[in-house]
């Protein structure tokens, strides 16, 4: 399986997204932003990190880059396209997926462990996981998910919203809600649930030495999905 | 404008410096040049008043690769790898402008570490602060964590350990110190030092403004009343342009263009270029035309003395200006050659034209002032007799309550969830333990780092205090495993000129450097930050050591939290009681003074080492250190992380049990062994006369002292984790 991970001036956690889907078996290349082509890939992965710095609005100058051209034409042919933390800004900003993140509710870059639930498997990312808590790591300043009311509604006509937190059991509650985000939501698909887009790390809880175990469950069962 | 002896004092020389600058150069300088001999002969670049002394600290040892006087130190951990380290304070802009002033200061510490070729891959920081109750604390906290935070997350790199205290000598002079850790392979470490005539001297980074003009002579002074004035020298940091130079030097660094590079610290191009030039005993000759400016009509004095960050210089071989050029372009980074080495030895700096400076290096380094200042010895407190029975009356919980929920003691997690700790995929060890640790990527191997300082035992007794952050810093180390090796050094002190201040320095350096010795544990970095001080007042002495220790297999890192009930809890070392300068008495007896703890070096390093060995078989399932508020702190803070009690009993002592769980004793650790395992233990410890005190069992919820004090671990939880946040919104 082939994924490519584009580097954004200012983005840092491409390397640690390179490491984490290596160890998985995808065969993985990193992408300048200022490439024109995407190299053939069965995954495009926009990694965290401060593209641009964060400056103007989250990924939104990373949205106008190059290869997102391509990425966006690759989105829009079915491909499989996820945003982590801030390549879900870039997803919004690039109008892949609904919405917008706003700074979360506290003010404050909030780092540590959350638990997030999956409801919707009937996708390539979730399908086939047996179980629907899962603990993810975050690390953000601007998470807070906010979308109009018909949006809202939109959303969740068509079953697009991929993740939410919740507490350890899979409750969803305000004191579970690290950021203030809308229906809790932690992240979202597209309409055809190729593009996903979610503040949470899988690739930095890759083995038991670190922050947990969980996301190396999403990705073994991800690469799983693709093959 | 023509240079006189009272320009020269506004610029923060003193009268006979100014003589001695005629006298080097023969003549009168002019305002460019007495621009830069300012910058260069201040305080903060030219060590004048601590020289003499640090020479004495001790620097060498089998592990170490570079010592003090590069950008960082270098250590040795195997392989032919090696890391990069340093602390640095920021403490006078911090205070004038809390978020630029903690971000630029973290932004420069991690440009020192990668000036040398290595990728940083972990902060901390030391952080003081005035009293909870003083109306800029609550504000200066909130920036400083920001600042700290939204330099080091965009870069990057994770904020893995720190330390936040709060005493009111910090009221006018909070303290900002930030250490930085980097990996570079051994033959691949860059220097400073430059070599060979005709080489292309080279700018890259952001453009050059006008903030941050004068910043080295800020910190190089006290403050008054008109402290506000001086926020145009304050930097201001843009950690988007930090990340892209980095990744434009370490692609750079990859070949083999670079000759040497320096960053622009502390009076930017000023202090790079000259150093380069003195290490090189080389000229350099610059075209400040060709300066990339953010604004227009900057003057020669200007661009020399711009604080302006993340710019570097570069010296490179021949012929590479194209290759390089091209790396920084693909970075949207300026670049210029502006300049070139030459044999004069002499610094020339051209503008418009025309020659606007020609000074030799020589005298603006070598022959800077050294100071040999006067300072007061002191004396060891006597020894506070408290009254037993006034002990015996304390409630046990009460006293624990407080002091868990004391500003210096409570969860500091309201600041470290605030900074990335994850980023990069290695942080074993996050905040709230005894070091932060990280994985050397891809290897087995793994590098501790942990910050310390003691203030209040400082103050009581500098030698013995110096001593004491030392052994902290190394019981820190290896309660999580590692082999300390070195240390780097952040040395805040009031005004030199005052004998007693200066005493505290010297007394302080003399105390690390005997720790440093007999732990052969030696210094390869640091900073002195002096003149913390408003008017008359000063901070207490705080030398904030970073600790800097190898885990061989990070499968075999210690936690502190309390792992299984039914094992045993030990604490090693022996516990006289020390009251005198702990936290107890200053928060419950409000007794403020007689001597610190007494500093067994002997003791240190045998329980060190024998605990590392206990380690090394893979007895210990957890372990602490001892050290502010004494056992039954460390044993709760123990419950708490590992969601567990305790059965505790006390052994049959003399002391009484409030001096038996209060005291600071020095040397002291904690740790959880398994039953089977702690004949084993006991047998290692006795043989390397270790004193041990069996002191409980790990139970389920509760703690519970000598069977009939009884608190459950949710309370204990609340006590330490409410305090700060409550202060906070």
């Amino acid at each position: 399986m082939k994924s490519s991970v584009i580097t954004f001036p200012g983005s840092n956690c491409d390397r640690d997204m390179d490491v984490a889907l290596k160890k998985f078996g995808f065969k993985n290349k990193m992408v300048w932003h200022d490439d024109q082509e995407l190299p053939k890939s069965d995954l495009i992965v926009l990694p965290g990190g401060f593209s641009y710095g964060d400056y103007l609005r989250c990924g939104s100058m990373a949205s106008k880059s190059k290869i997102m051209k391509s990425v966006i034409n690759f989105a829009k042919s079915g491909g499989l396209v996820m945003g982590i933390c801030n390549g879900f800004q870039i997803l919004v900003e690039a109008g892949l997926v609904p919405g917008v993140l706003l700074r979360n509710k506290y003010l404050e870059f909030i780092c540590k462990n959350v638990f997030v639930k999956i409801e919707n498997k009937e996708n390539s990312y979730f399908k086939n996981l047996d179980k629907n808590v899962f603990e993810f790591h975050i690390a953000h300043n601007e998470g807070n998910y906010f979308c109009t009311n018909e949006q809202l509604k939109e959303i969740e006509d068509n079953n697009q919203i991929a993740i939410y937190y919740c507490d350890h059991d899979g409750n969803l509650d305000n004191e579970n809600n690290p950021n203030g985000s809308i229906r809790n939501i932690a992240g979202i698909f597209n309409k055809e649930k190729n593009v996903l887009g979610m503040m949470p790390h899988p690739e930095r809880m890759i083995d038991q030495s670190l922050s947990g175990e969980d996301g190396a469950i999403f990705f073994k069962n991800l690469i799983n999905n693709i093959k | 404008m023509l240079v006189n002896e009272k320009i020269a004092i506004e610029h923060g020389l003193k009268s006979d410096e100014y003589k001695k600058i005629c006298k080097l150069l023969k003549r009168i300088p002019n305002f460019t040049e007495l621009g830069i001999f300012s910058a260069m002969w201040n305080e903060h670049c030219s060590y004048k008043s601590s020289r003499i002394h640090l020479k004495k600290l001790p620097t060498k040892g089998k592990n170490v690769i570079q010592g003090p006087g590069e950008n960082a130190g270098i250590i040795d951990v195997d392989d032919g790898d090696a890391i990069v380290f340093k602390i640095e304070s920021h403490n006078h802009p911090s205070f004038i402008e809390p978020y630029q002033g903690a971000a630029t200061g973290v932004g420069g510490i991690m440009r020192d570490v990668f000036t040398m070729g290595a990728r940083p891959i972990a902060n901390l920081n030391s952080i003081h602060f005035g009293s909870p109750q003083h109306k800029k604390t609550k504000n200066l906290l909130r920036g400083v964590v920001h600042g700290i935070g939204g330099y080091g997350n965009c870069m990057g790199v994770p904020t893995v350990g720190g330390q936040t205290s709060f005493d009111s000598s910090y009221n006018g002079n909070i303290l900002v110190n930030a250490m930085t850790l980097g990996l570079v392979k051994k033959n691949k470490i860059f220097y400073s030092k430059a070599a060979g005539l005709n080489k292309p001297v080279i700018y890259v980074g952001s453009k050059t403004g006008r903030d941050g003009i004068h910043g080295a002579s800020m910190a190089s002074a006290s403050f008054d009343d008109k402290i506000e004035e001086k926020k145009p020298t304050v930097q201001v940091g843009d950690p988007f342009t930090e990340k892209l130079l980095l990744e434009a030097c370490l692609e750079l660094m990859a070949g083999d263009s670079i000759i040497a590079i320096q960053d622009m610290g502390a009076a930017g191009l000023t202090s790079s270029s000259i150093e380069m030039a003195s290490k090189g005993n080389l000229g350099i000759e610059i075209d400040l035309n060709k300066v990339p400016c953010r604004e227009t009509k900057m003057t020669p004095y200007e661009i020399m003395l711009s604080e302006s960050q993340e710019r570097m210089l570069i010296v490179l071989e021949n012929g590479k200006e194209e290759l390089a050029k091209k790396i920084f372009d693909k970075w949207n980074l300026d670049f210029a050659v502006i300049g070139k080495t030459t044999n004069t030895k002499n610094i020339e700096l051209f503008f418009d034209k025309k020659q606007v400076a020609k000074i030799p290096v020589n005298t603006l380094v070598e022959n800077s002032p050294m100071y040999d200042r006067k300072w007061k010895k002191s004396k060891l407190p006597k020894k506070i007799k408290f009254e037993k029975s006034k002990l015996k009356n304390l409630k046990i919980l009460q006293v624990l309550k407080k002091v868990l929920s004391s500003p210096n003691i409570c969860n500091k997690e309201w600041i470290w969830r605030q900074y990335d700790h994850t980023v990069m995929g290695d942080t074993i060890q996050k905040p709230g333990g005894d070091s932060g640790v990280v994985r050397i990527h891809g290897t087995d191997k793994a590098v501790a780092a942990t910050v310390d300082s003691s203030a209040t035992y400082c103050w009581a007794h500098p030698l013995t205090g110096g001593k004491q952050v030392v052994c902290e810093t190394w019981r820190n180390l290896i309660s999580v495993g590692a082999k300390p090796i070195a240390i780097t050094n952040c040395l805040n002190f009031g005004s030199p000129e005052k004998e007693e201040n200066m005493g505290e320095f010297v007394e302080c350096v003399q105390g690390i450097g005997e720790a440093c010795k007999y732990l052969e544990y030696p210094v390869v970095s640091g900073n002195v930050s002096f003149y913390n001080q408003t008017k008359e007042i000063g901070i207490k002495p705080t030398p904030a050591i970073g600790g800097v220790g190898l885990i061989k297999n990070y499968k075999k890192m210690i936690t502190m939290n309390f792992k299984e009930a039914g094992n045993q809890v030990l604490v090693i070392g022996k516990t006289e009681g020390h009251i005198d300068q702990s936290l107890f008495a200053r928060l419950v007896l409000d007794e403020k003074n007689g001597p610190p703890p007494e500093v067994n070096l002997f003791n240190e390093k045998n329980n060190g080492e024998t605990l590392l060995n206990l380690i090394e078989k893979n007895y210990i399932k957890s372990a602490h250190d001892v050290s502010l508020g004494g056992i039954i702190t460390a044993i709760s803070k123990m419950c708490i992380k590992g969601n567990k009690g305790i059965e505790l009993t006390i052994p049959k002592f003399l002391i009484n049990e409030i001096e038996y769980f209060f005291a600071e004793d020095q040397g002291r650790y904690l740790i959880e062994v398994s039953k089977e395992d702690l004949k084993n233990v006991i047998k290692i410890l006795d043989k390397n006369s270790v004193h041990y005190d069996l002191i409980g069992k790990i139970i389920d919820n509760d703690m519970i002292i000598n069977q009939k004090t009884k608190v459950t671990i949710d309370e204990l939880k609340s006590y330490n984790t409410n305090w700060l946040k409550e202060y906070m919104v």
